[in-house]
Order: structure tokens, then C-alpha cells, then sequence
């Protein structure tokens, strides 16, 4: 058996907040009968612009329906603000913690939140990217998700990654571009940690990494897409950038000055003047 | 106080007290060594060699052709290695997608090291496709490994036919019998099986024992290089009390297969027959033409076994499933993917499988609390309403 904290199991057996909510503010379903777990999460806000009802219903296993349990409970007084805010991590530590296999259920519940505020911000569903990297198709995981779980939760394995996200935990054949991406991270940390105790005004690796990430989703990737196009971010090692174009930009004639002339200049104008950018495999 | 409804046979069974009993002197008294030139140790080999009778007329083979080992795992392993060592590498091994990982495992490890490894499909209730088996076998020596019946779902293979287009080829036939020994009628002189794998745990012995049957001039390395016991198949000091609980247990066996028949398939079919009527939604996973008399594998829909089986243990009900969560895998059971259950259902997958010591009341029990967790856990899914 699982090693099931009291407070899991107590939110397991008496779970809080389960059904639906009439005309929610905000509502949106992740996961999927196929993958094992799904949870639909909704929310209400009151005159004071803060959550004053959650609900949820889930289809997964014991700590799935704890964490929804538990996320209910968390975002109810805070401001959607707030609520964005919360982290998988934040969701398993009000549960006492889950079993490392676990995980992936506080991820969920952190998706599925996102996902809610997305809809309460726009009146739509979120969007999946069609044209997202997706580096586990077992489970459907995308490279920014685990850039993203990697991150948050100082993840340093494959391993640890497929506890968090499900990632290579199906046929086992994306381990290598995960370790990848692992390795990245860690090597993001160790540069970080390296350049801490300067006071200095110089960018550190991660704000860098932030930075393009920022500008490639805001400043970039919109104008691409207008033409059928996308990009994806593979690496960033100092000032160099590399990406690889999907849609209609990959094999586009034109991607070669798409790159200089346009994603280059924008990098060098917003993150640093020393930037070059270069296409994946060329 | 819950009750205990221990429905999770196939797992582990219960100790029978008889066995425990035949077992206790072998601690007290009879603790000698049986290959010792003293009568204090020399007199308990007797013992070991009754067990052995006790265990070969079970499934009417000569004592010669029992082997003890430790476990199931240990037989299975003994009979892939040791065949496919023997073989060399090129040889084929052909198994099923459905097998336990005792075997599976083995005969992966072989594919890594240049044999050539077939897994034969399965259909929707978990039967095996025969023509695939005459395909895989054509050229080439072949080593056979199919099991006797499904420890998930209770299929049993035709083992009988699968016998008869081996050994018509030439090829050497294993059988994973672990589920099958003390539930079904088991005769090694009409279905010409080579080597077959049995494990006390499974019918009332204690765990740490099982056997390997070796069919008298089957080639097979020796699978523990030490000591003359064992024909030298595999050296070591006979685990004495635990060969002679077996013994017995194989007493009992040959005795209660006829009630495992038809008392324990006459529960097993009211518990299936009151979960489909009072739960919508649920469908058996298996042949249930060619089942296990003890073995119910049933999905329930939109739901997640896990949570199902932490339910059901609140209530003292011990169950199993092949849901991916209680698995510790992200993935659902093989066999139940093998099968191609439907999405709706993998997850949910529950086995119930019972004992000679299932009673009436146990099954009222589950039928009167379960329908009311599957309700609880379906009002909470998002894929009902």
C-alpha cells in the first residue's frame, strides 16, 4: 500500500467540495479517462473579487481525489490573483506531503487551477498548442511542462520528473530528450548558484532564460503563428539561442532571415545586444 | 471491527492449519540435515522424499521430476535460463503478451542477448491466437513458455492443444502453472508439458517454497551450482519444514479440487452475477468460458481502482487491481492492455479472486457494500454527469 499521509487519506475518505457549481466563474477539465486521471475544478467569485466557492470532480486514484479535495479548500478567501500563484509543491505539502510516484496528482490539481483562471480570464477554454513540442506521446507531456515541473520542483532525474508529470512513464522513449532537458536545468541551477553572491546589475542565467522565454512567447511566437508558423526554444547555452521552427516556418524559404532579421533583432533589443540565434541542427 | 474478506487468493492464500501443523515437528524435533550420515538428520529425508510423492501425484508425474526451488519466480526462471542456455543464442523463445513477469522478465532478458523473442497476442477475453503459436514455431529449435491459466484474469490457455502443435515440432514446452495447480485437475501424463512451475503459496503452503517439474530427459542446466541435492539440479539444504508443508498442501489440493469446482465457482459466479446486476456500467475481463473456478475480474467504469480498493479496505474487503495507481507503474496492467479492455474500463479493473475458505457471508458482504462505493466514487467522476 501506498504510504498515505492521515490528512490524505482523511481527504480521500471525506472529500470536500465534490459536484458542480451553477454558472461558474471559472471552469475547466484536465487529464483524461485514457491517461488514468481527470479532474474538473470550478470556481465562484464573490462582490470582494475573491473565491468564495471551489468544486470538483475527479476520476483517479486516492491522492487525485485528496489534492482536488485539498485545492478546494486552499484557493477559497484568496483573489484569483492569489489563487495563480499556487504551486503542485504548495498542494502536497497541505496534504503532508505524497508519495514521490504521486506526485503527478498535485500537478494536476495545479493545471487544472491554471486552466480555470485561464477560462475566467478569457471566457474560453484553454487552448491546447497543437504545435507544442510534445516530448512524452504516452501521456501527452510537453517540453515546456517539464521545463516547468523540472524548475519548480528542483527535479534533478528522469525519474523524479516521471513522479511529477507522467513523463516517460509510458513506453519509455522520450527518457533521453527528458535527461536533456533534466540536465539543462541542472546545469541552469549550478550557474545559478554560482553567480548569487555577486550584487551585480548582469542578468543571471535563469532571468536570461526567463527573459527569452518571455519574449519568444509574447513578442514572437504571435507573429509566426499569423502565418502558420511556430517556434520552439531548444537551448539557450550563454548567448546562444537555439530553436527550431514548426508549422508553415519549417522548411520555409525565408526562415533563415526570419531567424536573423526578426527573432534575433528582438532578442538582442530586449534581453542582451550579444545574443545570436541559431536553428537547431544547422 | 471490520471482518476480514479476503478475496485476494491469486496474490497469497492463507496457511491452511493442517499445514502449519505438519510443518511444526519439522522446527522442534526433526531439524536435522537429511543429507547427514547420522540417523538424527538421515531419518528426515523420508520426509522430504513423502513431500515429494505427495506433490508429484498431484499433478500425476514421477517424484523423480520434482524439483523444490523457492518460489514461482524461481521455477520459471530455472526453466527459461535453463533451457535457453542450453539452446544457445539464435534459438527462439516464444511466450505471451500476458504473462507473469517471472517470465516475461526471463525471456527479455534473453532477447537482449540475441535470441529471438515472440510474444503472441492475445484476443478480447485473453485467449491466445493458436495459428500465431504454429507461425512463431516454424524453423529452428524453440522454447515454449505459455501460461496455464492468467493470474489477473483466470484465462486458462488451451494448454492441451498448445501442447500438441509444440511437441509436434520438436520445440520444449514450459507452463507457468502457479494459478493453476490445486484449482484445476492437472494430469502431466495426458498433456505432454516438459517443465511446469507451481508455488506453494498459491494453494496453502507457506511462501518461500515451490517446485519445478522436469520431465524425465528434458535437458536443462543446473539452475544452483553447489551441493548433489536435488538430482544436482539445484544444490542447496532442502528447506525441510517448508517441502513437508507443501506436501501436505498437495494432499489437500488433490482432495478439494472438486469443491474448488463447484463450491467456489458457485460463489465466484454470484458475486459476478450480483456486481453486474446492481453496478451499470461494469464488465468481466476474461474467457469466462475457460476461467479459473476462483477468478473474477470485473472493470467498473469511470472510476479508478485504486480508489475502489482503498474503499473496499476500509471495510475490511481485500481485493486487487490493475489499475495503473495501484500498480506503482503509470501504465495499467499488461494484461488487461493486452486484452484491448476499452479506455472507459482500464483503469477500473478489479479481481476478486476467492479461497476454499470463502463463505457465503463473504460474498453477501461484498455485494452488499460494494455497489454503494462504486455509487460514491461515480457521483464524483467527471465523466458521469
Amino acid at each position: 500500500m501506498w504510504d498515505y499521509t492521515d490528512k490524505v487519506m482523511d481527504h480521500f475518505r471525506n472529500p470536500r467540495n465534490v459536484g458542480r457549481i451553477e454558472n461558474p466563474d471559472g471552469v475547466a477539465t484536465v487529464g483524461s479517462l485514457a491517461c488514468g486521471d481527470a479532474l474538473t475544478f470550478m470556481f465562484k467569485l464573490g462582490s470582494d473579487q475573491r473565491i468564495t466557492e471551489a468544486k470538483f470532480q475527479t476520476f483517479g486514484c486516492a491522492s487525485a481525489i485528496a489534492s482536488s479535495s485539498a485545492l478546494t479548500e486552499m484557493v477559497v478567501g484568496m483573489s484569483v490573483e492569489e489563487a495563480a500563484q499556487i504551486t503542485n509543491k504548495q498542494i502536497a505539502e497541505y496534504l503532508g506531503g505524497l508519495p514521490d510516484q504521486k506526485m503527478h496528482c498535485s500537478v494536476m490539481g495545479r493545471e487544472a487551477l491554471e486552466a480555470a483562471i485561464y477560462n475566467y480570464r478569457t471566457g474560453e477554454e484553454q487552448p491546447v498548442n497543437l504545435d507544442e513540442h510534445i516530448v512524452c506521446t504516452c501521456f501527452g507531456v510537453s517540453e515546456n511542462e517539464i521545463w516547468r515541473v523540472t524548475r519548480e520542483n528542483n527535479l534533478s532525474t528522469v525519474e523524479e520528473v516521471t513522479n511529477f508529470c507522467k513523463a516517460g512513464g509510458g513506453c519509455g522513449m522520450c527518457k533521453g530528450d527528458i535527461k536533456k532537458i533534466v540536465d539543462s536545468v541542472v546545469a541552469e541551477r549550478t550557474a545559478e548558484q554560482a553567480t548569487k553572491p555577486e550584487p551585480t546589475r548582469k542578468l543571471t542565467n535563469l532571468q536570461k532564460i526567463k527573459m527569452i522565454e518571455e519574449i519568444i512567447e509574447n513578442e514572437i511566437r504571435p507573429v509566426l503563428k499569423r502565418d502558420h508558423g511556430d517556434i520552439d526554444l531548444v537551448d539557450i547555452n550563454g548567448d546562444i539561442v537555439t530553436i527550431a521552427f514548426r508549422g508553415m516556418c519549417a522548411g520555409c524559404q525565408a526562415s533563415g532571415a526570419t531567424r536573423q532579421g526578426f527573432i534575433e533583432a528582438k532578442l538582442r533589443e530586449y534581453v542582451a545586444p550579444s545574443i545570436t540565434v541559431v536553428e537547431e541542427g544547422k | 471491527m471490520n471482518p476480514l474478506i479476503y478475496l485476494d487468493n491469486n496474490a497469497t492464500t492463507r496457511v491452511a492449519p493442517e499445514v502449519k501443523e505438519a510443518m511444526l515437528p519439522f522446527f522442534d524435533e526433526l531439524w536435522g540435515n537429511p543429507s547427514s550420515m547420522h540417523n538424527f538428520g538421515g531419518q528426515v529425508m523420508r520426509y522430504v522424499e513423502e513431500a515429494r510423492e505427495k506433490i508429484a501425484a498431484l499433478i500425476n508425474a514421477d517424484p523423480s521430476e520434482i524439483v523444490f526451488t523457492s518460489c514461482g519466480t524461481e521455477s520459471n526462471n530455472a526453466a527459461i535460463y535453463g533451457v535457453a542456455e542450453i539452446l544457445g543464442d539464435g534459438a527462439k523463445i516464444i511466450t505471451s503478451r500476458v504473462e507473469h513477469p517471472a517470465v516475461l522478465g526471463p525471456c527479455r532478458h534473453f532477447r537482449q542477448h540475441g535470441y529471438d523473442v515472440v510474444e503472441l497476442p492475445v484476443d478480447g477475453v485473453g485467449q491466445l491466437d493458436l495459428a500465431a503459436l504454429r507461425e512463431a514455431l516454424y524453423g529452428g529449435p524453440s522454447l515454449v513458455s505459455l501460461m496455464w491459466a492468467n493470474n489477473e484474469t483466470g484465462t486458462i490457455f488451451p494448454i492441451s492443444e498448445i501442447a500438441e502443435i509444440v511437441k509436434s515440432v520438436g520445440g520444449v514446452l514450459h507452463t507457468d502453472a502457479v494459478q493453476a495447480v490445486g484449482k484445476l485437475p492437472i494430469d502431466v501424463q495426458k498433456i505432454p508439458v516438459d517443465l511446469l512451475s507451481l508455488s506453494g503459496h498459491k494453494l496453502y503452503a507457506p511462501k518461500g517454497i515451490g517446485v519445478l517439474y522436469v520431465r524425465r530427459g528434458t535437458r536443462l542446466q543446473t539452475f544452483l551450482i553447489g551441493g548433489h541435492q536435488e538430482n544436482g539440479r539445484r544444490g542447496g539444504t532442502e528447506n525441510v519444514p517448508y517441502i513437508v508443508g507443501l506436501g501436505k498442501a498437495a494432499e489437500l489440493a488433490m482432495a478439494g479440487i472438486a469443491e474448488e469446482e463447484h463450491r467456489v465457482a458457485a460463489l465466484r459466479d454470484k458475486l459476478e452475477a450480483g456486481l453486474l446486476a446492481t453496478c451499470p456500467d461494469s464488465r468481466v475481463n476474461g474467457d469466462r468460458r475457460n476461467r479459473l473456478p476462483n477468478t473474477l475480474n470485473i472493470s467498473f467504469e469511470y472510476i479508478e481502482g485504486e480508489a475502489i480498493l482503498y474503499h473496499m479496505s476500509d471495510l475490511g474487503i481485500c481485493a486487487a487491481s490493475g489499475s495503473a495507481c495501484s500498480s506503482g507503474s503509470l501504465e495499467p496492467s499488461h494484461v488487461i492492455r493486452a486484452m484491448g479492455v476499452p479506455f472507459t474500463a482500464v483503469h477500473g479493473s478489479i479481481r476478486f479472486s476467492l479461497s476454499r475458505y470463502t463463505t457465503d457471508a463473504d460474498i453477501d458482504y461484498v455485494l452488499k457494500h460494494l455497489p454503494a462505493i462504486i455509487a460514491k466514487l461515480r457521483a464524483m467522476s467527471p465523466f458521469v454527469n
